[in-house]
Order: C-alpha cells, then structure tokens, then sequence
C-alpha cells in the first residue's frame, strides 16, 4: 500500500513537473547552434496536435497574408524575457536574439467532413548571427514534425472554401527556398511582422484585443508607434488602388524589391515604388523567356488579359508561375483582385 | 568528396548536400541521369559541383513540379563543372549576385530542338563580379544559350551556343571578353545589349574576338515580348545601346539577314539615366562570309530597312545612324565615332537619319572607307582565376 502510494505521487511529480517542461520555451535550445530533430523539442506548444501555445508563446495574425495554396497558417511569436523589440519606421520589428517566428501550414479543413492536417511548421529564429530559417514536416499520426533540409513533397487533399475538394502536390520548401524569400541584401529578415502589417484585433485566449496594444502590454513595444497605414487586401471596403498594391506588397514585393532576389528585373511590387515602368505599367519584360506568355508588357492598363503580371499569376507550369516557390495552386481571389485594379487603370 | 549516384531519391540527396556543404567541399554527381522533379539550389560559398563529364552526368527536368530553375546558385566561389542539366521548365543555370563563378565544360539542353516552350536562358549568371564560363555548350534555349546580365568581369571562351535564340549574349554589364567560342545555328550568333530600368545598366567594355559566328539561320522561336524576339533569323553579331565594343578577327558569314548590326534600342522607356545609342564601337581584322541572301524581313525592320536601301545588295556590316539629336546636326565627338578598319572586302551600309527622312538627300552611307581610322584596343579582361 504505502509503496504505491508513493508511486503514484512520484508520478504525480513527474506529472507536474513534466507539464512545466511542456508548457514553457526551451530557450537553451534557441541559443545553441544546433538544431533538434523534432519540433516539440523546442516546447513551443502545451499541445503540439491542437496547436496550443506554450505560455510565453503568443498568437499573431497578419492583415495581408501571403497566400500558400489556400493554407491555414498558425503563427505564433516568441520573444525572450523582458526583452523589448526595436522599431524602425515601415521595417519589420527588430526582434532580440533568441525570439523565434513559428508558423505552422495545415488545411484545417473546417468546411467539411475532413480532418484537419498539420503540413509543415516554419521557424525563424534570431540567432547572434542573425535570423535561421528551420523548417519541419509532420508526421502522419500528427503527434510531432520532424526536421526537413531538403523541404518535402506532400501530396493531399484538402477543402476549399466552396467546400470543393482539391487535390494537391503540397512542397515544403527546401533551407534555400527560404532565402529566396526572406533574403534582402543577402541578409535574412523577417517578411510579415511590421507595424502596418500587425494593426489588426485578435482573439486571444483571454479577450479580444489590438495586436499592437498586445503586444505593448507584454512590454515588447511602445503603445504609440507612427507607420504607414496599409489596407488589407482581404478589406472589401478599401480602395481598390489600395487593396492591389497590398496584395503585390506581400505576395511579390519580398522579391521584386530593390536588392530582393528578383531585382534583376526591374519589376518592383512593393509598397513604396513609385515609378509606373517599375510597377510594372508598359515594362517589357527582361528575362521571363516562354513566361511572357507571347505579351509584350508586365502590366497594359485597362487589359489585365495582356498584361504577363496576370499570365505568370494563373499559370501552375513552374517555369511560368510567379511566385516561382511557395505555391502549387492559382490563387483566384488575388488573380481577381489584381485584374480588377489593372481595368481600371 | 561526397559522392552522389543517380537514385530513385536524387533530388533530396543532392539537395541536401547542397545545403548540408561546407566551404572547401566537392560533390561529386557519378555517371547517370539524375531525374529531378523539384529545383536544385546552392547557397554555400566556395562549394564545387562536379560531374563526370558533359555527356555522362545529366541533370534531367523533365519532369520537373516546381522551381524555375534546374539549379540555382547564390554563393561566392562556386565551380561548377563537367555535368549536364537538360530540360529544365525555366532557366537551367541561374546564379546570381555572386563574385567569382567558373562553368567549366557545363553543357545546357532542350532536347527537343527549337521550341518556344523550351526554357530562357541555358548558362544564366546575372549580377556577378568574376564570371569564367570555359569548354561549355548551349542548345535550344529560347531566350539565351549563354547569358551573362547586369555582371562585371566576364570571360567566355572555347564554348559553343547552338539552336538558340541568341547564341552567346552579354547585356548590362561591363568588361567582358567573349573569345574562341562558336555560335552557330542560332537566330543571332553574339549579341551585345544594354537594356533601360534595371539595376545596372550602361553596357561599356566589351570584346568579341576570335569566334565563329556562322550560319546562324533558325528561325525566331522566342516568345513575344521578349527583346531577344526582335532579332531576325540571319544575324551574326549585334551591338545595342554599349559603348567601347571591339569587335575582331571574328569569322562572320553564312548569315541570312546580316554579319554585323549596330543599332539603337528602339523601345519606349521613361528610364531618364538610359543612353539608347551605341558609342566608341570599333570592327576591326573580320572575315566575313556570305550574307544577306535571304533577309528575314518578318522581325522587326531591321531587315526590311536594309533590304530597301541597299537595293537587294545587303552589306556585311549595318548601322542604323541614330545618334542625339545635337549629334545629327553637330556631328559625334572623335572618340564616340565608330571605326571600321581592315575587314578585308566587307562592306557596310550606314544610315544617314537626316537624309533618310528628306527626299533628294542621300539615306545612306555605303562606302565603308568613310568609319576608317586608328583602332585604339581596349584591355582584356582579367582576373584572379583560382579559387
């Protein structure tokens, strides 16, 4: 009796205390120049399957996402104790060392009888050497990812929001697609977390609230920080003109960008190009080659059938697509979108 | 050495060496076809990818899922040599922003033939800084065999671009020798382009000498909108919008439209800081063959113009006059004028825009006596080649 008495408290200890491993970071593991072979070993999550965040991780929602063949992303942020984030003007947050960006791709498939699928789970993490792009692929029993350097093909079926189901050839990308993106000036930076991007309400465990606000009452941020409004493209009641050039800001213009790994085109989609011949309007192209698709400008006001912009947007042939990674499907929403904007041009 | 043999599982072999490489490493492709559904990538400084010959290690897209390139590279001091990649769904070699790049008997295909499905460029380093491209062949691409971009420092030699759209091209970029190489079979054999809104631009320094450029009569297989798809079948050289080109002891003939054309970039662009014109062009020592016997007049109007003002008796070398504006009144400065000197019999037919464009002037210059003068050579171009 008295023996099992105590090993059942020894498990009830154990119990304890190995929830307390579970629930918070493992923030030795962030600093260390090696990489686990499994996900949960970072402890980002009270429950990996169900995607619940550890206590110090937290939630965030971007109002213009990136699209990714109609993924639900989960992203989360961690940032180390009583660290502050810096703030440049229209720049991504300057996150400590040691803070971390976990996104985790999966169909949720909450439109239909299918079950949800975790794919894949994205990490960047601010290391003394700067941001590392990590990524993981998960398994099937969706109890853990494991590490991928190579990305992965994953071919399946998901939802659509019609309720229509849609077969994919589903590719994590490989450590140099990351950087295809997510490289400026040959120095990886994040892509979404800037203040324009972040000016959204969220629902967070607790109550609803402004992210920014949030995020200033973790002490991370001043409350009172001056940017650049951007409308959300998904924001039907914004301008059209706005809508569209956030749409290319955060679809294209991580490339398209000076000194972004598509400069050598002199197409350039972000938000604060000014110049119509670099946005595209009457451009020739330079090196698209057959994704010209036989049309002879990037963008022809008032045409969007002639302008290669939307060509290279349909198109699913990789050696035509735009972007060139990150998608397998068309985005029809953004094609719609970015058609309307150039008729009316 | 890690040495990698074609398997079921090639593309996450190879992509991971690749990304798992330490600077200093070779990898080793063995004899084989490797069948690559996704796009490889290098992103590790001083990494050499090898194969074991051309013809034996290959590199096959076919049936490539996703990325637009076969392989791409973003890493400094990378050698690349002795391997094949054959029908990539874009490009085939990109590599961009690097300094010090070597291709080394690298041979890019479309095994198809001439096909405007066929991928852009073969050979693509763009916005490099010592770029060696040796031994290396270009077939079909649709855009470019050989295509080096936005780049400074560049040597391609002992190479061969052959059912190309343009066989070896240089564009935006500054002191390049092109050498010892054959373009053959293409639309235009070399081409020498600078192009307005890009990164850089102003195309200087620049030295074709000692290449076949010879029957260069497919027909123009690239897409429209591509600047490349103004180029008619026929072509041996064109220079466009450069300055300091030196053109010589090339062997230009059988071309059905032209052997050489100078010629202004002729689209609309709102780019203030783009000069359109060439300038400073030297053709000196060339053996030209036979040309102009089947004008392609279906591409542009180069042909067409030609066709016309020569009567039907097409020259050897063609410029289209166009200078600014003060120039046609005032005349060039000395050392902007073109000089051709030494091409045996070549003749010439040179645009006068003035009398182009009045009646009872005369449209043209034919005597190639009058762009005689003191060729001034510019410097080859070197670099450290080790590394």
């Amino acid at each position: 009796m008295k023996s099992s008495k105590k090993a059942s408290l020894l498990f009830f200890v154990l119990l304890l205390f190995g929830t307390q491993v579970q629930s918070s970071v493992n923030a030795g593991l962030l600093k260390s120049s090696t990489v686990p072979q499994n996900l949960s070993e970072f402890g980002f999550f009270q429950n990996m399957q169900k995607q619940i965040p550890a206590q110090d991780v937290h939630p965030y929602s971007l109002v213009s996402p990136l699209f990714s063949d109609y993924t639900d992303k989960l992203r989360f942020v961690y940032v180390p104790d009583n660290q502050k984030l810096g703030y440049i003007k229209d720049k991504v947050f300057i996150f400590p060392v040691g803070s971390t960006l976990i996104k985790t791709f999966a169909y949720l498939n909450t439109n239909g009888p299918m079950d949800q699928q975790l794919l894949e789970t994205r990490l960047l993490i601010n290391t003394d050497l700067g941001w590392k792009a990590v990524s993981y692929v998960w398994n099937e029993d969706q109890t853990d990812a494991k590490r991928t350097i190579a990305g992965a093909t994953i071919p399946t079926t998901f939802i659509n929001s019609y309720g229509e189901i849609i077969d994919i050839r589903y590719r994590a990308p490989n450590q140099n697609q990351c950087k295809e993106c997510h490289q400026v000036n040959k120095v990886m930076t994040p892509i979404g977390p800037k203040v324009r991007n972040m000016d959204k309400t969220l629902q967070y465990e607790s109550q609803e609230m402004n992210q920014l606000l949030y995020w200033a009452a973790q002490g991370w941020i001043d409350s009172k920080l001056q940017a650049e409004s951007m409308h959300g493209y998904l924001d039907v009641n914004a301008p059209l003109e706005d809508r569209a050039r956030a749409y290319l800001d955060i679809n294209c213009g991580h490339c398209h960008l000076r000194g972004g790994s598509a400069d050598t085109t002199g197409l350039y989609l972000n938000l604060t190009e000014k110049k119509k011949e670099h946005l595209g309007i009457f451009k020739k192209p330079v090196a698209a080659g057959r994704a010209s698709g036989n049309l002879k400008y990037s963008i022809v006001p008032g045409k969007p059938d002639d302008s290669i912009l939307i060509y290279r947007m349909k198109s699913l042939d990789p050696g035509i697509m735009m972007p060139e990674s990150g998608r397998a499907l068309a985005d029809q929403a953004g094609i719609d979108l970015i058609a309307n904007w150039i008729e009316q041009l | 050495m890690q040495i990698i043999q074609p398997s079921s599982n090639s593309y996450e072999q190879i992509q991971e060496a690749l990304i798992l490489a330490e600077p200093g490493d070779v990898i080793r492709l063995t004899a084989g076809t490797f069948h690559l559904e996704d796009s490889l990538s290098l992103d590790v400084d001083g990494v050499q990818i090898e194969g074991e010959g051309m013809n034996q290690t290959i590199l096959d897209f076919q049936n490539q899922q996703s990325g637009a390139q076969g392989l791409s590279v973003t890493s400094d001091n990378v050698t690349l040599q002795d391997f094949s990649v054959q029908n990539a769904k874009g490009d085939a070699i990109k590599v961009k922003g690097v300094r010090n790049i070597k291709f080394l008997r690298v041979k890019t295909e479309w095994t198809n033939g001439p096909s405007p499905k066929n991928g852009a460029y073969g050979l693509y380093p763009v916005e490099s800084t010592n770029v060696l491209i040796d031994g290396c062949v270009a077939i079909g691409a649709s855009d470019a065999g050989i295509y080096v971009g936005q780049s400074k420092y560049i040597i391609v030699r002992n190479s061969r671009a052959e059912f190309n759209v343009a066989g070896i091209e240089i564009e935006n970029s500054y002191f390049a020798d092109v050498h010892d190489n054959l373009a053959t079979n293409n639309t235009g054999g070399i081409l020498v382009f600078d192009l307005p809104s890009l990164p850089q631009q102003g195309g200087h320094h620049v030295r074709v000498f000692n290449n076949r450029s010879v029957g260069n009569n497919t027909d123009n297989f690239a897409p429209e909108g591509n600047i490349v798809g103004e180029v008619p079948r026929g072509t041996g050289v064109i220079i466009q919008a450069n300055s300091d080109v030196e053109i010589f002891n090339n062997e230009i003939g059988e071309n059905d439209t032209v052997n050489i054309a100078v010629v202004t970039y002729g689209n609309d662009t709102d780019d203030e800081a783009y000069y359109p014109h060439p300038k400073s062009i030297q053709i000196h020592g060339n053996t030209f063959g036979p040309t102009g016997y089947n004008p392609d007049t279906s591409k542009g109007e180069l042909a067409q113009i030609l066709y016309e003002l020569s009567g039907g008796n097409m020259p050897d070398i063609f410029w289209d006059g166009l200078v600014p504006i003060s120039q046609l009144i005032f005349g060039q400065p000395e050392n902007e004028r073109m000089v051709i000197s030494n091409n045996g019999d070549g003749t010439l037919l040179a645009i006068k825009p003035i009398g182009y464009m009045l009646p009872l002037f005369e449209p043209a210059i034919l005597d190639i006596n009058e762009f005689e003068g003191i060729i001034k050579p510019l410097a080859p171009v070197e670099f450290d080649e080790i590394f």
